[in-house]
């Protein structure tokens, strides 16, 4: 089974990092994978992705709009901007915690997330919010918020592996005094 | 043989690696940067890795492994090969005899570069074999086989890869460590015949490489990476060629369909003539779909010409794809389907979307060079000036508030722009702002020729102690070398006043008070003067404690974000707040609060 990710955030969140994890959980079921991110001058700050692709016959990193079975989104106008590349009736898994760009401090524009929350309300997706500060706060650290969504992600059912699989990936790859960290944030539910 | 998830820049490096590689240099550049990073972290002490001052320095330093026998690579971006050009064309004529790979890599868009020039116009100008990957995999053997080529073929070969190639990720399938080929140089072999260039040497080389260049297209003809694939029905009269990670837009676009007959070109040039003859025949129609020029679309109508054929070409020329900018899955897709005539696929309808923030890249919170703009800012309020950026994380000291850059053309051009403005306009007070690592690439001979003909200006080095923007590579001015040794650092300061600038200050930009007064001072002086604003990238050191905004004093008159524009400081429920997990302490907001209601941060 053929599965597309988007990924999307603001530079700084983790992205990139879940990417690789997602990748090396598809790679361990023998999956191939091939992935395509932002990198470089739009990173800090600017608008992230990351397009994850997993299963057999891909041939670019990146796909089409309306080709996404699942948006993990760590902030709710970046949900709103790669929305395009949802499937129909795929699933959207948000941070409902926006980030505040520079530009919308100078300008005191009014941008505050919750246009953007109801707005994904309107739309025909299955949507799942989840309010990621109040989990980190509730974990101790705001650096495991990617971890708080790829559980999510996972619990959804749309990936391709368990929780336990994503758990023995990331002992692989986070430096062994984060692992038990990570590990409750993978596996909180809301 | 195992697999392993590579980005494509990494796995040109370790194909290149498993080639038998001797040496690599070459001067960073998105998306060019993690060939060599790479290269660096699988060293096991039997490559020479060196981030050379230039591309120019770069490709001369390869050259001359090269013509020692040695297997080596040379890595830049697009617009580096510019710089590299003059050492380009001549190596051209002369050759080598180790392999010798230049990595050159484009960036349609352009995400991250000046211009949206193809390298593959370079590969028919100084008339190099050039291979064009499409893919992470093909990225990785076929950087094997460019060394062969260029081995057998005692030439320098380009490598052409985009940013798509060079950042995708894939996993892919690698040698073990027992297959790597293992080149050992045989030395440098005196032959003034062979490595001086003369103007007979070079009749008799143009003759060589015209020759050569004519039996490499029938090879190419016959090289696996470039292909033919048969229509689904022979009936189809029309085709599609394409290349690079284009073509993988090509394969998705026809998967699970009738798919037309399709051109993957790998080598542009010398272009595979004979393959593209067999591809035409039986055509009435084709569509290139290519990024940058459209190169393969002027090869083949040239092959239609030359052969007498009635195939119609289309593709940029013609209107039919767009000319500028990247191509995508779904622009491709769209290109396909008015071509062949299919339905465009509908996508989902949704509704209207409220107004996205725009997210533009800023100078990071605690950059010191928000605070060397800032104080040339504030000297200079009132009087008549002109600011000529440069290449680096300080162009961004164009965007609003500080508004601080009013040129940037290439790497080192402010300096001497700045002269030629103060030429015009004796009346204005002229500044150019240059980096550190920009400053040792191209600037200095910049400063020469300002000094020696009495332009009267002042030089700004931005000195953060690194090559911030490309990720924090080391320079002449950070006594590190990719080799590992701790070396004596380039002075700065000592450049300058070696080239004949008499005032030279070096000053923290995050005191603010002693930085304006400097600008003041120096910037009265006449002739060429120079003042370094010295302070680490803020990425590179630990972050003191954020700076805390107290509430009581506050009168939200926001002139700290106004002025500074700090990513660090928001505005949360109408008032002004600290964003702590930005925020490094570098304290330059609280010597620009009008009441002191901003404190705490490093001194505290």
């Amino acid at each position: 089974m053929n599965k597309n990710i988007l990924l999307c955030g603001v530079g700084g969140q983790g992205i990139v990092l879940t990417s690789k994890l997602t990748a090396s959980c598809a790679m361990e079921k023998g999956m191939s994978v091939m992935s395509a991110e932002t990198i470089g001058m739009a990173q800090k700050g600017g608008s992230v992705f990351s397009f994850l692709r997993l299963g057999e016959n891909i041939y670019s990193p990146m796909f089409g709009k309306g080709q996404a079975d699942i948006i993990i989104a760590f902030e709710p106008a970046e949900a709103v901007r790669m929305l395009p590349y949802l499937k129909k009736g795929g699933t959207v898994i948000v941070n409902t915690n926006p980030v505040i760009p520079v530009t919308s401090a100078l300008k005191a524009s009014g941008y505050c997330g919750t246009e953007m929350l109801e707005y994904l309300r309107k739309c025909d997706i299955k949507l799942m919010e989840v309010d990621g500060n109040k989990v980190c706060r509730e974990l101790g650290s705001p650096k495991v918020l990617n971890m708080v969504m790829l559980g999510e992600a996972i619990r959804s059912g749309v990936l391709p592996f368990t929780v336990d699989d994503a758990v023995d990936a990331m002992k692989k790859t986070v430096k062994p005094q984060f692992a038990e960290l990570n590990e409750k944030a993978l596996r909180n539910q809301n | 043989m195992h697999k392993e998830f590579l980005m494509g820049n990494a796995a040109i490096a370790r194909g290149a690696v498993a080639a038998g590689l001797n040496l690599i240099c070459g001067y960073p550049g998105t998306p060019s940067t993690e060939v060599l990073e790479t290269t660096a972290k699988n060293n096991d002490g039997s490559i020479y890795v060196e981030w050379s001052v230039n591309e120019k320095a770069a490709l001369e330093l390869g050259a001359g492994a090269a013509y020692s026998g040695a297997r080596s690579m040379v890595t830049m971006k697009q617009v580096g090969l510019n710089v590299a050009s003059d050492p380009l064309m001549s190596l051209a004529y002369i050759g080598v005899k180790g392999g010798m790979v230049i990595m050159v890599a484009d960036d349609p868009g352009p995400i991250s570069s000046q211009t949206e020039q193809d390298t593959r116009h370079f590969a028919s100008f100084s008339k190099l074999p050039c291979f064009d990957p499409s893919s992470v995999q093909e990225a990785y053997d076929m950087i094997q086989e460019a060394f062969e080529y260029s081995e057998k073929y005692n030439t320098p070969v380009l490598f052409r890869p985009t940013t798509r190639v060079c950042h995708g990720y894939a996993s892919i399938n690698v040698k073990d460590k027992e297959e790597y080929r293992v080149n050992a140089p045989e030395g440098f072999v005196k032959d003034s015949s062979k490595w001086v260039i003369f103007p007979r040497l070079s009749y008799n080389a143009h003759m060589h490489i015209e020759k050569r260049n004519a039996e490499l297209s029938d090879v190419f003809s016959e090289y696996s990476r470039n292909l033919v694939i048969p229509a689904s029905e022979s009936s189809c009269r029309k085709g599609i060629a394409s290349h690079g990670i284009s073509y993988t837009y090509v394969q998705e676009a026809l998967e699970g369909k009738s798919a037309p007959k399709v051109f993957k070109v790998s080598t542009p040039f010398p272009f595979p003539e004979k393959m593209a003859v067999e591809f035409l025949s039986g055509l009435d129609e084709v569509l290139c779909i290519e990024e940058l020029d459209p190169i393969i679309e002027r090869e083949l109508t040239y092959v239609c010409g030359k052969y007498h054929l009635s195939t119609k070409i289309y593709g940029k020329l013609t209107g039919n794809v767009k000319t500028a900018g990247e191509n995508t899955c779904d622009s491709v897709a769209e290109n396909i389907a008015s071509f062949i005539g299919w339905e465009k696929p509908d996508t989902a309808v949704l509704p209207e979307t409220p107004e996205l923030p725009v997210r533009p890249p800023v100078l990071c919170a605690g950059c010191p060079h928000r605070a060397s703009f800032f104080a040339v800012k504030t000297a200079m309020k009132g009087k008549k000036s002109v600011f000529c950026g440069d290449i680096g994380c300080y162009t961004l000291g164009n965007a609003m508030p500080l508004d601080m850059v009013d040129t940037c053309l290439c790497m080192g051009a402010g300096v001497n722009i700045t002269q030629g403005i103060g030429k015009i306009e004796p009346d204005t007070s002229c500044f150019a702002f240059v980096g550190d690592s920009t400053f040792f690439a191209s600037a200095i001979t910049g400063v020469v020729n300002a000094v020696y003909n009495q332009a009267d200006m002042t030089l700004i080095v931005l000195d953060n102690s690194t090559t911030a923007m490309t990720g924090h590579q080391p320079h002449p001015g950070t006594g590190r070398t990719m080799m590992g040794q701790v070396v004596d650092k380039v002075d700065i300061s000592a450049v300058l006043r070696g080239v004949g600038v008499k005032t030279v200050e070096t000053v923290n930009p995050l005191e603010l008070d002693k930085a304006v007064e400097t600008v003041k001072r120096v910037s009265a002086e006449k002739g060429v003067k120079a003042i370094i604003f010295k302070s680490p990238c803020a990425v590179l050191i630990k972050p003191d404690k954020p700076v805390t905004i107290d509430e009581s004093k506050c009168i939200n008159c926001k002139k700290c974000i106004n002025s500074l524009g700090c990513p660090g400081i928001i505005i949360a429920d109408g008032k002004v707040k600290i964003d702590s997990s930005l925020c490094t302490g570098c304290r330059l907001c609280t010597q620009v609060c009008p009441v002191n209601a901003i404190g705490g941060g490093c001194n505290e």
